[in-house]
């Protein structure tokens, strides 16, 4: 269940369209220490596709993907040798 | 010191053959200098097509690729100091661009038609919440996207350097080139 993941850090990118939400992301991730989860809510359907193949190009991991309401959520651990 | 035990191949199946070939492939992608490089043209100066060179750069420079993108002929519009006034839309043989109600292009090519859908353009933008072009241009530079001039039209269409955007730099089709051939992403817009 994605209520069991510690979330570090929240990026609400809620009504951002593309590219925002994965700048955000991008941008938000440089904070986090290797093996910290970053939360990334998202409305723009598009990032079903763009954060995964993000997480994907970056060598991060997706922990979890998550919707409610219409709001995406995506749970992400910053990988442990960057 | 431990050695390994040399891997006889007789041992081998063809599974683990397709394996170890798959990881090898998979680690010369990881190592490819290639794989982590973008290269952009961007070449056209209206209001709609100032975004896909943008977003794409911005898009790639997130994702820890190196990114450059070149502006050439009405594409320094986007990198021209007053880009807020310069980037329009014409409707005229445009005829994919949403109006309100249909219209011939005998009545879009009508005086002021480009600043109303300019304007049109902007205010659905910005009802969608996508981002200006001008957050775009921020975010290249925070991202550290390379602005490279196309020098040759700068100089034809009797522009100075001076009338471009902060960090942007100046070269010409070698220059590009040169950055092309070590990117497997390179794109004409």
């Amino acid at each position: 269940m994605t209520t069991d993941i510690t979330v570090d850090e929240l990026v609400d990118a809620r009504d951002l369209m593309c590219p925002m939400p994965v700048l955000a992301t991008a941008k938000a991730m440089r904070r986090l220490e290797p093996g910290q989860v970053l939360k990334v809510l998202a409305t723009d359907k598009g990032s079903l596709s763009d954060i995964p193949a993000w997480v994907d190009d970056t060598g991060n991991e997706l922990l979890a993907t998550d919707t409610d309401n219409g709001v995406l959520a995506f749970y992400i651990r910053k990988s442990p040798d960057r | 010191m431990t050695t390994e035990a040399p891997i006889s191949p007789a041992s081998l199946t063809e599974q683990d053959i397709r394996r170890i070939v798959r990881e090898e492939v998979t680690q010369a992608f990881v190592k490819d200098p290639g794989a982590r490089r973008a290269a952009i043209i961007a070449s056209k100066g209206t209001l709609d097509w100032a975004y896909p060179p943008l977003i794409l750069a911005t898009a790639a420079a997130a994702a820890g690729m190196q990114t450059s993108v070149f502006f050439t002929f009405y594409g320094l519009n986007i990198i021209h100091r007053d880009f807020e006034k310069r980037l329009k839309v014409d409707p005229v043989g445009n005829p994919a661009m949403p109006m309100p109600i249909p219209m011939p292009d005998v009545l879009t090519g009508m005086p002021g038609m480009v600043s109303l859908a300019s304007k049109m353009m902007r205010s659905r933008f910005a009802k969608h919440h996508v981002a200006t072009i001008s957050t775009l241009l921020d975010s290249a530079d925070e991202l550290g996207v390379r602005l490279i001039g196309c020098q040759m039209t700068i100089d034809v269409f009797g522009y100075s350097q001076d009338d471009f955007r902060d960090g942007v730099e100046f070269g010409g089709a070698a220059a590009f080139m040169s950055e092309a051939r070590r990117a497997h992403a390179t794109l004409f817009i």
